[in-house]
């Protein structure tokens, strides 16, 4: 390495350029926030019901199977765009009841089949849950992913 | 070992090694669900499964890295630990918060934010056991000799410490959710975790080849800067699909692709050492998991993230097995491999004895590594062929993953092997010492 470079100039340049990015770093995630509460996302549309869907969303974890935008354990199918996939922005009553009775009519039990455990979810849950989806298929995500097959 | 108080450190790495085999066990029981989906669907589902495995993987490395600390602070400050009493009891607080956030799994009590699904009253005592750890170790280090090495350490683990605390932070809106999971999950993996990683990697090469100090903490100095200039703004590389600003493909194309630098510096670093080097210590194996943790953390941290880090290659790749050929092997080369060697290296010490069963160690090192690049490779292709029939020809995920059996069963064969590689390591580790020096390496038997 550089003879001239010491090592207390290293450790200064460290941490001069680590303040300084982690402040611009800061600062975008900032204006971030600000663009998520006010143009990527639904305002007005995070119900209360939507915000308690993900909490149905949460409670059973469904994360560790599924992926929501593209993150989860990619076990089973993406859920950000699920709404978008039965249809939901052309005929919302339809997909509510696709999306529900897909749930409950869980386990499958098809043989060599990854088998989706039945959550139990009272009807209001279930509600709850597919607003949480419609509200999630709304935000902008740069029109990811790809295919509506997610 | 110089100094009594190292001793602290031993229990750390037996419990952190207790929950790495429970970590392989349940990831070769999710494994197995991939290739034979009505495998114990009853008793252990698989989201329980992947939670255990990752969430064990977590806790043992930070166990991991706390008895790494406390068996180089002494020495590196030269002073005893503050508190050994305290050591012991946040060791004890930390191992009921794992243990029992992993038992209240396989009851179905969770949250449920990816990696944070410990209950509260678990991470309220994770918090506890940490900050007492912090306080420990830094009086220590308040009290004695400041070097680079230790200094960077504990600023590494305070702002772990401090990143940390966004578990307890989860709005409403999904897209905020997210925006501040990252703040926690890349911010710790891809950015201070790193800061002690390489202090840890800076230990092991003064100790093992016996470079100046001062040239070693000034590559140190370096490494850690590219590390955070490039992994901070890196964070944006998460931000391209979940309703950031569009900016964020730009910049995190840009300085994720920059994470490889520090990553390719401490090949250097680590090689450049070792050629340097004029000692020839005596234990080998854990020169070989030194090299080995800075090889493997630049190929699968840095040439397997970056693989997939462009925007417009992520835009088809997210999501898909190419980030859990990733996310294997980063983990691996850089934290696993890194802890097994502080272990490999102080081991000898804690027993008080001269370095012991080298060669089952260092076959313990091939046959791990060798598995885990072939469990790599194999979802490499699985994500590969994934990306094309989801991403690009719009074929339905479930008929995509059926196309991708034949590498499910590679990894599972994979991961089997890592578990009997994890087996020989332990039976080196912790069985019976046979086999001291290694004949024909004639060094002097006095050295630490």
């Amino acid at each position: 390495m550089v003879e001239s470079l010491t090592r207390s100039a290293a450790r200064n340049i460290f941490f001069g350029g680590s303040l300084f990015f982690f402040l611009v770093f800061a600062a975008l995630t900032a204006h971030s926030h600000w663009y998520m509460v006010n143009v990527s996302t639904d305002r007005e549309g995070l119900t209360e019901s939507v915000a308690a869907g993900k909490h149905v969303w949460e409670k059973h974890s469904c994360i560790n199977c599924h992926s929501l935008l593209g993150e989860g354990a990619y076990f089973a199918p993406e859920l950000g765009n699920v709404w978008h996939r039965y249809g939901g922005r052309e005929n919302p009553e339809a997909a509510r009841a696709g999306i529900k009775g897909w749930i409950r009519a869980q386990p499958l039990n098809v043989p060599g089949r990854r088998q989706m455990p039945a959550f139990d979810l009272s009807e209001e849950e279930l509600d709850q849950l597919v607003d949480f989806f419609r509200w999630a298929d709304s935000i902008n995500t740069q029109d990811w992913p790809p295919h509506p097959v997610g | 070992m110089k100094y009594a108080t190292q001793r602290v450190a031993l229990p750390f790495f037996a419990l952190a090694m207790a929950l790495f085999a429970l970590q392989v066990t349940f990831g070769i029981l999710a494994a197995m669900v991939y290739v034979l989906p009505e495998f114990l669907v009853d008793a252990v589902p698989f989201h329980i499964m992947r939670m255990s495995h990752t969430n064990l993987l977590i806790v043992w490395l930070l166990m991991g890295f706390m008895g790494c600390t406390y068996f180089l602070l002494p020495e590196e400050a030269e002073t005893e630990i503050h508190s050994p009493m305290i050591a012991y009891v946040q060791l004890a607080i930390f191992a009921v918060a794992g243990a029992g956030a992993l038992i209240s799994y396989q009851f179905g009590i969770h949250e449920g934010r990816e990696f944070l699904e410990q209950p509260l009253w678990s991470k309220i005592l994770i918090t506890v056991a940490f900050l007492m750890f912090l306080y420990n170790t830094s009086m220590t280090l308040w009290k004695g000799r400041k070097t680079a090495i230790n200094s960077i350490l504990m600023l590494g683990l305070w702002l772990a410490a401090v990143f940390w605390l966004f578990a307890f932070y989860n709005p409403a809106n999904l897209a905020l959710d997210k925006l501040y999971w990252w703040w926690i999950v890349h911010i710790w993996v891809e950015g201070v975790w790193e800061l002690i990683m390489a202090s840890l990697l800076a230990y092991l090469l003064i100790k093992l080849t016996g470079v100046d100090r001062e040239i070693i903490e000034k590559w140190l100095y370096v490494i850690i800067g590219l590390a955070l200039f490039s992994g901070l703004l890196g964070t944006g590389h998460h931000y391209y699909w979940i309703g950031a600003p569009g900016y964020w493909q730009p910049i995190g194309s840009i300085f994720s692709t920059l994470e490889v630098a520090p990553f390719f510096a401490m090949v250097m670093f680590a090689f450049f050492m070792f050629w340097k080097g004029r000692r020839n210590h005596p234990n080998k194996s854990a020169m070989l998991w030194t090299l080995g943790s800075a090889t493997v953390a630049f190929f699968g941290a840095g040439v397997w993230g970056f693989m997939h880090t462009l925007s417009f290659v992520n835009y088809y790749t997210h999501g898909t097995q190419v980030t859990a050929a990733h996310g294997h092997l980063a983990f691996y080369g850089a934290y696993v491999m890194m802890v097994l060697g502080v272990i490999t290296y102080a081991m000898p010490q804690l027993r008080a004895r001269q370095p012991y069963n080298q060669v089952l160690n260092m076959w313990s090192f091939w046959v791990m590594t060798s598995a885990m690049c072939f469990m790599t490779f194999t979802l490499t292709f699985a994500g590969v062929v994934q990306t094309h029939l989801q991403r690009v020809l719009g074929m339905n995920y479930m008929e995509v993953q059926s196309q991708l059996d034949l590498f499910y069963w590679m990894r599972l064969g994979a991961g089997s092997v890592v578990a009997v590689a994890a087996v020989m390591f332990l039976i080196a580790i912790f069985g019976p010492a046979r086999e001291e020096v290694p004949e024909g390496s004639g060094t002097a038997l006095t050295q630490p």
